[in-house]
């Protein structure tokens, strides 16, 4: 069994033995501390979505109770970038725009990271003309592009699951990583 | 349909009116720009024509079809009568001015800056004729045929190993 599978599997913990014999386990596979400490960061995404255009429909579709990206602890759109570790770009940004969004990202804290939602954020889209930034890459980094104009929710779903592993396996210098066994 | 309307018209200005023409019953009278606002004015007092509403402001840019190069456009609607006229006026690109009309229309307060924004056709006597859309910083007209496809103005610059397309 892959680490992942294992630790999105038992996100659903009942009895306090079972929780406490899930972070053993996470304690004891390579990596350690920061294995629990990404299972937590990836299960408790705040997002702060920076809507700009049509895509804003498709990610309310997603948002709303038929889809509902809080299954994947995406479950609070914070209204400050202050607040957030996941900034969504929904939308056509402009050279306009640009100054903007990138003042959005500096103002996060770390840990963060950027998904960015449909093709226009992704490279411009249709636009290439003198107005329409061409991807948001050129500003600032991206972890996961979401294609389509607008996605569906399906493949903005795939997109959270994505970003998901990729904390999963993310390994922070600041934290200890042991292969020692807990007491 | 608004036929008398423009009979009214050539009848009123015999000797501001280039020509009209008509296509699928939309009329429209080509001006000249010399006594524009008064012609306006009427349009929007008379009891015949009687004007209330401008709908819309545009430019055209003909650039290398026809001479003179600019054209801009107003749209006009009587809310009383449900008639329509559009009323074109011709631009030369040596002295692109306008008279602008925001003494009869506000609603063309936004409407001349963006011809002015995206054509870069003047207004004479709008009270603050700055860009709308684009961004001080924007050099050039972009909606002119002769502005080139591929030039950016971006406000930063890409992220290191990136460029701006």
């Amino acid at each position: 069994m892959t680490t992942e599978s294992l630790l999105g599997n038992e996100a659903t913990l009942t009895t306090v033995d079972a929780a406490e014999g899930f972070f053993r386990k996470l304690l004891n596979r390579n990596g350690g501390v920061q294995n629990a400490v990404n299972w937590g960061r990836k299960w408790s995404l705040f997002q702060y979505p920076f809507v700009t255009a049509c895509c804003g429909m498709e990610y309310m579709a997603t948002a709303g109770p038929r889809y509902d990206h809080a299954r994947f602890g995406t479950e609070l759109p914070r209204f400050s970038p202050r607040q957030a570790d996941l900034l969504m770009v929904v939308g056509t940004i402009t050279h306009k725009q640009a100054p903007i969004l990138r003042n959005i990202y500096e103002q996060m804290a770390d840990p963060k990271w950027v998904i960015s939602f449909g093709v226009c954020a992704s490279s411009g889209g249709f636009y290439r003309n003198y107005a329409t930034v061409q991807g948001i890459d050129t500003i600032i980094p991206v972890d996961v592009y979401i294609p389509g104009c607008p996605p569906r929710p399906e493949a903005v779903i795939d997109a959270l699951m994505m970003l998901q592993d990729k904390i999963q396996k993310e390994r922070s210098p600041l934290l200890p990583v042991t292969n020692e066994k807990a007491p | 349909m608004s036929k008398e309307v423009l009979d009214r018209l050539v009848e009123q200005f015999p000797d501001e009116i280039v020509h009209t023409h008509a296509e699928h019953g939309d009329e429209t009278a080509v001006v000249r720009r010399d006594r524009l606002v008064e012609l306006m004015r009427f349009l929007r007092d008379d009891d015949v024509t009687s004007f209330e509403l401008l709908s819309d402001l545009t430019g055209v840019d003909y650039f290398g079809k026809k001479e003179p190069r600019f054209e801009v456009v107003y749209h006009l609607y009587s809310v009383t009568r449900n008639h329509r006229l559009r009323i074109k006026v011709e631009v030369d690109e040596d002295d692109p001015v306008v008279p602008s009309i925001m003494e009869l229309w506000r609603s063309v307060y936004w409407m001349e800056r963006e011809a002015w924004d995206l054509y870069g056709i003047r207004f004479e006597g709008h009270p603050d004729l700055r860009r709308v859309l684009l961004y001080e910083q924007f050099e050039g007209h972009p909606l002119r045929k002769d502005y080139d496809m591929e030039d950016r103005q971006p406000l930063i610059p890409p992220r290191e190993g990136k460029r701006h397309l």
